[in-house]
């Protein structure tokens, strides 16, 4: 299961996604926003370019937890809203691997793949991939996650020294 | 709200005044349209376009023998750069890490400019590491035009963009699954 953004999120979760041999990693689930079309798109591009594995993909949409511009009286609400649905979501799919690269998204469906492993449902593997963008610091969605993923990489080597948990192994999009 | 990606083209006013040629790198040589590709995005627009559009900025690189001036405007789901042949020159207010890679990728000369108006900017912070280490110029739109003048009359040794490692991620997952 892979969690796309939107934007440049989704351009380096691509990036990633091109570089596995589809084969291994079957069948496979994007979680997507509600409103996000164009990730909708690329990601079926990207599914059309392997002619032998396209079969073994599905979308799942979840309701974005805050929309530009929302009020913080109103964003709490759609943020539990946001949440619920992730924990049906993940409950539903029971993925073996999540991979995560930031956008606000992630962060319920990170949390309940966790929540999955702790109740000893299943043992979701939590790989995390901070964004090429975050040179001297992680994104807010990073902090939250780190202390919970398995895998934590991060793109720049300096960021390494600062969070011990994250690693560096090359500049990957 | 949401701008579909346009194209303008604009030429430098003074475009006949006489180019400095040959002092920049080899695939600027040859006889075509010398391009700027400049890209801008939504936020901080009319700013980013007038300095852009400004005389100060249109005669700097009319001088250094640039004929044409393409913009992007708005955004687009793809960095959109001519790839064929490469832009010359690209100057990019978008700042979008998507469209700075692509344009390094492409071995295009970049110069970014960050919007200083934004706190906690973190698009500032790629493009000032990749400032530092010398892959291209970063700059504010108070100062493009000195930095065109600058790149123009003494254009610093850029280092090429080192490819991604495309087996590291593949590699890594792998071997962390046991698979």
């Amino acid at each position: 299961m892979a969690v796309l953004g939107s934007g440049g999120h989704t351009a380096e979760m691509l990036a990633l996604l091109k570089t596995l041999d589809r084969s291994l990693y079957s069948p496979r689930e994007y979680v997507i926003a509600t409103t996000d079309h164009t990730s909708a798109q690329r990601i079926e591009a990207f599914e059309a370019s392997d002619n032998a594995n396209k079969s073994n993909h599905r979308l799942l949409l979840l309701p974005r937890s805050r929309e530009v511009g929302q009020s913080y009286g109103s964003s709490v609400l759609t943020t539990l809203y946001a949440m619920m649905h992730a924990v049906v979501l993940v409950l539903r799919s029971r993925p073996s691997l999540l991979l995560c690269n930031g956008p606000g998204t992630c962060v319920p469906i990170a949390a309940a793949a966790i929540a999955l492993r702790w109740l000893g449902i299943k043992y979701v593997t939590v790989v995390y991939v901070e964004s090429i963008c975050r040179v001297e610091s992680l994104s807010l969605s990073g902090k939250l996650l780190l202390p919970f993923t398995d895998h934590f990489l991060v793109q720049w080597p300096n960021l390494v020294s600062k969070y011990p948990k994250a690693r560096f192994i090359g500049r990957l999009c | 709200m949401r701008m579909s990606p346009k194209r303008t083209s604009a030429s430098p006013k003074r475009a006949s005044a006489s180019p400095k040629r040959g002092q920049r790198t080899s695939h600027n040589s040859g006889s075509g349209p010398r391009i700027v590709f400049a890209t801008v995005g939504t936020t901080q627009f009319d700013e980013l376009t007038t300095t852009l559009l400004s005389d100060e900025v249109l005669s700097t690189l009319a001088a250094q023998g640039y004929t044409r001036l393409v913009m992007q405007l708005g955004r687009g789901t793809e960095p959109s750069l001519p790839s064929s042949p490469p832009p010359p020159l690209q100057i990019d207010c978008h700042a979008g890490a998507g469209s700075i890679l692509e344009g390094m990728r492409l071995r295009a000369i970049m110069v970014v400019v960050v919007n200083d108006a934004l706190m906690h900017n973190h698009q500032q912070e790629l493009a000032g590491e990749l400032h530092e280490r010398r892959h291209l110029l970063s700059t504010v739109p108070s100062q493009l035009a000195v930095t065109l003048r600058d790149l123009g009359q003494k254009p610093p040794a850029f280092e090429p963009w080192p490819p991604a490692d495309e087996t590291a991620f593949p590699r890594f997952l792998a071997t962390e699954l046991g698979l």
